[in-house]
């Protein structure tokens, strides 16, 4: 509701006033619409409007077969691409009781982690960007574009990978992927540093990030907030140490934590991430056990009745696949927890107050795809 | 908690309820519709249970009937609980107040399945424009020119 009332002051009239930020924004990350509520250049309401990309993915599934709907989910959050389908393909596992092989099981957990560099990569130079440091953008696709090869060599392609299926891997791996991803580390343990010394610690990022969009830990759990996001507000709530799947329960890794709750701390949890990621694949890479790549399953998937749930960390958070299956061919009904549309939920809450353009930087630090909250 | 000892403390709080845990892989109850806000609190504030954390809501058209599905998982204690409530008439009440997080996710549930929740402070649609007719997650949904059935 419009309110019009007159400054004592000045004599002026002034109103609130609703601006649309999107649904092509460039600082949006997609097709994202919000509709803002201002008093002057403070915000008063964040009222996102969502569908502009929505293809009824959830609706889909419900004619697809199991092995069908596996392809379906690359298309939520590209960037966390085989994170999401290793959760659909966990869950008809664990339903269907089939046992994939150590060598599945490892190789999965690589390419996760590769999977999250990638995207925290691609966050990190956008992230710059939105606050306008445009260097940053070109260091980390540089650095991005190893991992797209590495991807483009053994999974078949570069961004939405399909290397999973029901019961194990697409096809075994490349005999150049240890070498690859080995001196992609070499490389990479360079580079973070670099990255760190060009944005980090620079004096105009952390002050355009400090004290902005303050998330405390108990509205961050009540509006169900996960993964980075919510660990920068000293939330453990790392789903590859609290319910480990695949080989991350004997890895060795650091769930990072910050205490502060504000945008900067967000910033920092990806950026410690980052070294997490490379520490696991460090200690995959040369033990990778022989085997199967994979089991043998029917052409048809058939999940006996009943509900099923998988929760695995992606890059954004905790992605959550549900299935109510009656026993056909394609489940009953399938739903995808995705983490943006948790973290879209508290977005109003943490930027009432500030100005337009911290809304950008707080957009950022939540790290949002929009293809992942539409669904 | 186990799930059989998170049954013994939900079942004494109040009648009415059904368990599903054989099978199940996570203790499942069912909630008539009108005890589902003082079971959502129970489970919220009781110190033992400390369920605080929301991480999914799922509408399902069980045909004869429509119902939510909750997932609710402890950040204290990690155990995980699944409520199942039903509705004949298309109509629940809000949880919203409760969990901040179904704010959201109600008023999808609203846009996609049609489930009417009462209370819900901003209840429009959320994906769908305002004049869409229908709700497309129903199974009984019908929409010839963007929907291939096989």
């Amino acid at each position: 509701m419009t309110t019009t009332e007159i400054d004592n002051k000045t004599g002026l009239v002034t109103q609130e006033y609703k601006i649309n930020m999107g649904p092509q924004h460039p600082a949006a990350h997609g097709v994202l619409r919000l509709v803002l509520t201002l008093d002057g250049e403070i915000i008063e309401k964040v009222d996102p409007d969502l569908g502009y990309i929505h293809r009824g993915i959830e609706k889909m599934t419900e004619r697809d077969t199991y092995k069908q709907i596996v392809h379906l989910t690359d298309r939520l959050d590209y960037l966390s691409s085989h994170i999401n389908n290793e959760a659909v393909c966990l869950a008809v596992e664990n339903a269907l009781q089939i046992e994939v092989s150590d060598r599945v099981k490892v190789i999965r957990t690589i390419i996760a982690e590769l999977t999250r560099l990638a995207s925290h990569q691609l966050w990190w130079g956008v992230m710059g960007m939105d606050i306008g440091a445009l260097t940053t953008f070109m260091y980390a696709f540089r650095d991005r574009e190893l991992i797209n090869d590495i991807m483009e060599e053994t999974c078949g392609t570069r961004l939405t990978m399909n290397y999973n299926k029901p019961g194990g891997l697409m096809f075994d791996i490349h005999p150049n992927f240890q070498k690859r991803v080995k001196e992609f580390i070499k490389h990479f343990k360079v580079s973070l540093p670099e990255y760190n010394t060009l944005l980090s610690g620079n004096v105009i990022f952390k002050k355009r990030l400090q004290g902005i969009g303050y998330m405390s830990k108990e509205d961050a759990i009540a509006y169900g907030v996960s993964g980075p996001s919510a660990r920068g507000s000293n939330i453990s709530c790392d789903v590859r140490k609290i319910h480990p799947y695949s080989a991350y329960d004997r890895v060795d890794f650091n769930e990072i934590l910050m205490e502060g709750g504000d945008s900067y701390d967000r910033y920092m949890v990806r950026m410690k991430e980052m070294e997490e990621s490379m520490k696991i694949i460090e200690q995959l890479i040369d033990n990778i056990p022989e085997g199967d790549f994979e089991t043998k399953t029917a052409a048809v998937l058939k999940l006996p009745k009943g509900e099923y749930y998988q929760k695995v960390e992606s890059a954004r958070g905790e992605f959550g696949v549900f299935i109510v299956s009656d026993g056909k061919k394609s489940p009953y009904r399938m739903k995808f927890r995705s983490p943006g549309f948790a973290n879209l939920s508290i977005l109003d809450k943490i930027s009432r107050g500030h100005k337009i353009a911290d809304l950008v930087a707080i957009m950022s630090s939540l790290d949002f795809v929009i293809p992942d909250i539409d669904r | 908690m186990t799930n059989s000892e998170l049954q013994v403390l939900v079942s004494s709080w109040m009648d009415g309820l059904e368990f599903i845990d054989e099978g199940a892989q996570y203790l499942t109850i069912t909630v008539p519709k009108e005890n589902l806000r003082d079971l959502m609190f129970k489970l919220r504030d009781d110190s033992e249970a400390a369920f605080d954390y929301m991480f999914s809501l799922t509408a399902v058209d069980w045909g004869k009937n429509r119902g939510m599905v909750y997932h609710l998982e402890s950040t204290k204690y990690r155990h995980i609980i699944v409520v199942h409530v039903y509705t004949e008439d298309e109509t629940l009440d809000t949880i919203s107040d409760i969990y901040p997080t179904a704010i959201l996710n109600e008023r999808e549930a609203y846009d996609l399945m049609g489930i009417i929740f009462t209370g819900h402070p901003d209840l429009r649609r959320l994906f769908l424009q305002d004049d869409w007719v229908g709700h497309p997650l129903r199974k009984d949904y019908v929409d010839e020119a963007n929907m291939i059935v096989k």
